[in-house]
C-alpha cells in the first residue's frame, strides 16, 4: 500500500521570512526561505540543531504565532492535533475529562486510542500524579482524539529514557498508520527521524533554513540497517557542515 | 474555653461593662420570641448578600477587564488606589449624602468599599493566567465556553476564593457601620441603639448571633467550595 498515493496537498508552508525583536530591540532573524509541502498521509521529520526554529514553524503552521513573512495553507476545515514539548494538560481535569473536552472522537474511538497508549487504567487519575511518560501519552491521545487532519508533534519524546522513548514512538507509528494521519514531527535526534518518517526536512542552525529534504522510498521496518546507516551518516555530514 | 474566659472576665469585671454569658443568652432569647431578633438578622444579611454579589461581579469584571487590557488598566488604576485608601466611613457618609438616606445608598456605599479589592486580586489572578494553556485551547479550537469553563475558571479559582473570604468578612463588617449610620433596621442599627444606652448585653445579644451566622456560612459553604475545586491538588506534606 503506498501511503503517499493522493495527490491532495495537506499542508503548504511557506515562510519567506520569520523574524523575532529582542529585548534590546534588535531583531532576530529566525527562519528563512523555509517552505515544503505535504501530502496526505505523509510522515515528515523537520530535523534541526537546537534552537534552529523548528518550534517556530510549528507555531506558524499550528496558527499560534502569525508574525511572519509568507503563508500556510491548509484544507479548510480542518482539524489540528498538536503535542507540545511540555504535555500542557489541564492539571484540574482527570485524564478523561482531558481526552473528552477537545474531543470530537465518538466512545468506541476514544477507547481505542486510550488502549493503543496504555492508558484504560489511569483515566480517573489527575495529570499532576502521572509520570513525564504517562503525560505524554496522554497528550498524544488528546492530539489524536480530534480525529486531526494534522498531526504535528514538537519533541514528543525529549528527557524519556532510550527505552520508553522507542517504546511510545512504536505506539505513535500504530496510531498514524493505522489512520493515515499527515504527520509534521519535529526533533533533533536523527534515529528518531529516520525511525519514524517517510521524509525528512533538514533544517540549518539559526537563522533556520532547508538544507535537505530527503524522501525514503522503502521507510521503517522496511529501511535497511545498512542503508538507514548511510542516510544517518549523511544527515549528520550535514549538519556537521552546515554548523561548521 | 472561649467562653470561659468570658465568663471568668464577667465576674472580675462589673455588669455593665462585661455581662455574663447567662446574661446575654437570656436576652437573645427574648429577641428571637418577639421575633426582633430574626427580622434584623434577616435585614442584615439580605443586605451583606446583596452588596456582597454585586461586589463580587462588578469587581470581577473590572478586575478582569483591567487585567486582559492595558489602556483600561491604565486609566482605572489610580481611581482603584484611591478607592482602596479611602476611609469607608467617608464612602458611607457621601453616599448618604449624595444619594439619600435609602437603600440603594446604603448598598453603594457597601460595594464601593468591597469592589477595589476583589479588582485588585482578580487583575492579579488574569495576569497569572497559564499561557501556555491558553495557547492549547487555541490549537484545539475550544468553544469559548468550555475554555472558560475547563482552562480560565479553575486558574482564578484561587483568587476568587481569596476575594469571597476577604470579601465576605469585609462586606458584613461595613453593613453594620452602613446601618449604624443610616438604616432603621439591622444588627448595626440595634447595636446603635445598644451603644446610645450603653447596653452591652443588648450589644452582645446582637454582634454574637450574626458572627455565628458567619461562622456557619464560611464552614459550611466557603470553605466545602474550597476543598472542591481545589481536589485535584496533591496534598501538602503528605
Amino acid at each position: 500500500m503506498s501511503r503517499a498515493g493522493g495527490r491532495r496537498m495537506e499542508l503548504e508552508v511557506s515562510i519567506a521570512r520569520k523574524a523575532l525583536r529582542t529585548a534590546s530591540r534588535q531583531t532576530r532573524v529566525v527562519l528563512h526561505d523555509v517552505a515544503f509541502s505535504l501530502r496526505k498521509g505523509e510522515i515528515c521529520a523537520l530535523l534541526g540543531p537546537s534552537g534552529c526554529g523548528k518550534t517556530t514553524v510549528l507555531r506558524i503552521i499550528s496558527g499560534l504565532d502569525s508574525d511572519f513573512e509568507g503563508r500556510v495553507v491548509l484544507p479548510s476545515p480542518h482539524r489540528i492535533g498538536m503535542v507540545f514539548q511540555e504535555p500542557r494538560l489541564l492539571p484540574w481535569r482527570s485524564v478523561a475529562q482531558n481526552l473528552c473536552l477537545v474531543g470530537s472522537s465518538s466512545e468506541n474511538d476514544l477507547a481505542e486510542i486510550v488502549a493503543a497508549l496504555r492508558l484504560s487504567k489511569h483515566l480517573d487519575h489527575f495529570p499532576g500524579e502521572l509520570s513525564l511518560g504517562l503525560a505524554r501519552r496522554v497528550a498524544i491521545a488528546r492530539a489524536f482524539a480530534v480525529k486531526p487532519d494534522l498531526l504535528l508533534l514538537d519533541e514528543p519524546f525529549v528527557s524519556l529514557d532510550a527505552a520508553l522513548a522507542a517504546q511510545l514512538r512504536e505506539e505513535l507509528l500504530a496510531l498514524v498508520l493505522k489512520r493515515t494521519t499527515t504527520t509534521l514531527i519535529v526533533t533533533h535526534n536523527v534515529e528518531e527521524a529516520i525511525s519514524l518518517s517517510d521524509r525528512i526536512i533538514v533544517l540549518s542552525a539559526a537563522p533556520g533554513r532547508i538544507l535537505a529534504d530527503r524522501t525514503i522510498e522503502a521507510p521503517r521496518e522496511a529501511l535497511t540497517g545498512g542503508r538507514a546507516a548511510k542516510m544517518k551518516k549523511e544527515i549528520r555530514s550535514l549538519m556537521a557542515n552546515a554548523s561548521s | 474555653m472561649l467562653v470561659l474566659v468570658w465568663q471568668l472576665g464577667a465576674s472580675i469585671a462589673s455588669t455593665g461593662t462585661l455581662p455574663a454569658p447567662l446574661a446575654v443568652m437570656s436576652v437573645i432569647g427574648a429577641e428571637a420570641r418577639s421575633g426582633a431578633l430574626f427580622v434584623n438578622l434577616a435585614a442584615t444579611l439580605a443586605r451583606v448578600a446583596a452588596s456582597f454579589m454585586l461586589a463580587m461581579a462588578l469587581g470581577t469584571a473590572l478586575g478582569v477587564a483591567m487585567g486582559r487590557n492595558k489602556s483600561i488598566d491604565r486609566l482605572c488604576d489610580p481611581l482603584l488606589i484611591v478607592l482602596l485608601n479611602l476611609p469607608a466611613l467617608v464612602v458611607i457618609v457621601l453616599a448618604y449624602i449624595w444619594v439619600g438616606l435609602n437603600e440603594a445608598a446604603a448598598i453603594a456605599a457597601v460595594v464601593l468599599n468591597k469592589l477595589p479589592n476583589t479588582a485588585v486580586t482578580l487583575r492579579e489572578g488574569i495576569r497569572a493566567l497559564d499561557e501556555s494553556l491558553d495557547e492549547m485551547a487555541r490549537v484545539f479550537n475550544l468553544p469559548l465556553g468550555a475554555k472558560v469553563r475547563h482552562v480560565v475558571l479553575p486558574q482564578l479559582a484561587p483568587y476568587l476564593a481569596a476575594a469571597m473570604r476577604s470579601g465576605l468578612s469585609l462586606v458584613w463588617k461595613i453593613v453594620l457601620v452602613v446601618e449604624l449610620l443610616g438604616r432603621s433596621n439591622g444588627v448595626g442599627f440595634e447595636i446603635g441603639i445598644a451603644f446610645q444606652l450603653f447596653d452591652v448585653t443588648r450589644l452582645l445579644a446582637y454582634a454574637l448571633p450574626f458572627v455565628a451566622l458567619m461562622l456557619a456560612i464560611e464552614t459550611f459553604f466557603v470553605q466545602p467550595v474550597e476543598r472542591h475545586v481545589s481536589r485535584w491538588r496533591p496534598p501538602h506534606g503528605a
